[in-house]
């Protein structure tokens, strides 16, 4: 056994007739940061969905070595949590009622203390508080969506492109928080289009194309491949 | 119609429309959460009422034995799920309140039934029998289907609602039934006579709306049911059980219909189908308000007590006709006003 946090083993995934996951395997340490890359559509999303248990799969997934639990809720209550391309907040619920059901499955003492945590990691989050969490800006909901799983104290976080639709300067602060995150212990598992600035954060990578692993390897060196920069990184 | 008679309408289309907004609430909690219209609202009504005029002559109702039967359906199906986990915890959990619940209420209903307690003593015990009802019937019918579209979880509930009329129906048989009061007095009020027990609709009816404005916003659990509302794959994603919520609001549900029933069956005669012209009342309501919004469904449900009470006064033939009539104007204004872009 290799000590290995996550463990996906020939994970397919199909809506209706078409297969988008033709058995793909990764796998994660504890405490490290692995991106998965590629260009669109090549089911970068729906893996993270699989891995989740949003979208149903077939194959082996392994969470702490074990077997995961089969609903959603018992994934997170073992301590994945996604934060979903889209989001998926509470809009019409206050930012303060957001973060709170957060951390649905915590004990109150549990949730004050990650609270504090978390409104002095984002602050711009605290000062809007009252405030309809659909009213926010793109980068804020963003914010709020990391901050309301970040509640719920997951050990492993399932990030799909945190930096979909957000300007530079917020791209580089969240990518920031999210490396910070490794150091208090939370592994990641990264989901992004943006494969120069997830590379950077990154431990490992995974290249995927259609449906399949076409690369692995650390992340720097996946950074520096010739070949990568010119399909997927763009040159320059 | 002189100033008397057109109080005594408003009196009454106010008390009516109290046990509507009641029910309208449930209605529209019911399906915010979990996507279910609720047609079988009207049976818990009719048991509630049932269940407490037949406690009134110190009697046991048939309700607790029906309460058994379900607590054990609940459980056979627990039990077959159980097979999953073999979890000891979830054992003693499943027959705790499956069996242990019932039995529980079967028990007291049946030492408390013959000692002549006071009414309101009376109207808790019918209450209390009725609202575990909600949680076996969503255990029962809804859970299994709970990713299932809005239209089958109607023909489920149409379902539902059939089979508790004919359970009404060979447990109470077909005669009415009236409760007596749960307060005789009443008093003048300028030209008004008021009795007590209108009085005591409408405080319930206000005691419940605030209590489920705190459910709602002061706590977890209510923060949770709205959220489920509001967007159903992010309450998961924060790891709020789609169980957890469906049999909260199923039990909130029943426990209001409940309620009702026990307001409303000191004021009219009660028959084990009675009570789903009252529901679909309430529904009227709840279409009012959009299924969406409880103030504006609590207004509209008053404003349908209202409609009612002239109705039968000036076209008493015509009263349920213009009463469900209602809806048609407000569906079209609906369909004209929807403007169908995703949020969340």
């Amino acid at each position: 056994m290799t000590g290995s946090l996550l463990d996906l083993k020939n994970i397919h995934v199909s809506y209706g007739h078409a297969e988008v996951l033709h058995g793909i395997s990764l796998s994660m340490e504890p405490g490290s940061i692995v991106t998965v890359i590629g260009a669109n559509g090549a089911g970068k999303t729906t893996l993270l969905n699989a891995a989740m248990g949003v979208v149903p799969s077939t194959g082996t997934i392994l969470y702490d070595g074990k077997p995961v639990p089969r609903s959603v809720e018992a994934r997170v209550a073992a301590g994945m949590c996604l934060v979903p391309e889209k989001r998926e907040l509470f809009g019409s619920m206050s930012v303060e009622d957001n973060i709170e059901l957060g951390g649905f499955l915590r004990t109150a003492a549990e949730r004050n203390e990650t609270r504090g945590e978390l409104y002095d990691r984002f602050p711009r989050l605290a000062e809007r508080r009252k405030q309809l969490a659909g009213t926010l800006s793109g980068g804020e909901r963003q914010m709020l969506a990391l901050a309301r799983a970040l509640m719920s104290r997951p050990r492993l976080l399932l990030l799909d492109e945190p930096s979909l639709g957000l300007a530079p300067k917020i791209v580089a602060d969240i990518l920031r928080i999210v490396a910070e995150l490794r150091t208090t212990g939370v592994s990641v598992l990264l989901v992004e289009q943006n494969a120069r600035a997830a590379l950077e954060i990154a431990d490992f990578g995974y290249l995927v194309e259609l449906g399949e692993v076409k690369r692995t390897g650390p992340a720097g060196e996946l950074a520096v491949d010739p070949a990568l920069m010119e399909s997927y990184l763009g040159v320059g | 119609m002189d100033a008397t008679i057109a109080t005594f309408l408003i009196q009454d289309g106010l008390t009516n429309g109290a046990i509507y907004a009641l029910l309208g609430l449930a209605i529209v909690l019911v399906f915010a959460v979990t996507r279910v219209i609720f047609i079988p609202q009207g049976e818990f009504v009719a048991y509630g009422a049932l269940t407490l005029a037949i406690l009134d002559t110190g009697q046991v109702p048939a309700t607790p034995k029906l309460l058994l039967c379900f607590g054990a359906v609940a459980f056979l199906l627990d039990l077959w799920s159980w097979r999953r986990s073999f979890a000891m915890r979830d054992l003693v959990k499943n027959i705790a309140l499956n069996l242990g619940l019932p039995l529980a209420i079967y028990g007291a209903v049946l030492y408390l039934a013959p000692l002549q307690l006071p009414s309101f003593i009376r109207a808790l015990i019918a209450v209390s029998i009725i609202a575990p009802m909600g949680l076996y019937v969503y255990r029962i019918a809804y859970r299994p289907l709970a990713d299932a579209s809005v239209l089958v979880l109607l023909i489920t509930s149409v379902g539902v609602h059939l089979a508790m009329l004919g359970l009404g129906l060979i447990f109470f048989g077909p005669e009415g039934l009236r409760a007596a009061p749960l307060h005789d007095g009443s008093f003048t009020l300028g030209p008004l006579l008021v009795t007590a027990q209108s009085v005591l609709i409408y405080l319930m009816t206000i005691l419940i709306m605030v209590g489920l404005y705190f459910f709602f916003e002061k706590t977890l659990l209510g923060k949770a049911l709205r959220a489920t509302a509001v967007n159903r794959l992010g309450a998961q994603l924060v790891g709020v059980r789609t169980q957890l919520t469906g049999s909260t609001a199923f039990v909130l549900a029943a426990t209001i219909a409940a309620i009702s029933g026990v307001l409303l069956g000191p004021i009219t005669t009660i028959y084990y189908d009675t009570g789903f012209l009252i529901g679909l009342k309430g529904f009227v309501a709840a279409i009012l308000g959009g299924m969406g919004s409880f103030p504006i469904t609590a207004i509209a449900a008053i404003g349908v007590g209202m409609v009612e009470s002239f109705a039968s006064f000036f076209a008493s033939n015509y009263k349920e006709i213009i009463v469900f009539g209602l809806i048609v104007p407000v569906l079209i204004w609906l369909s004209l006003g929807a403007n169908h872009h995703e949020e969340d």
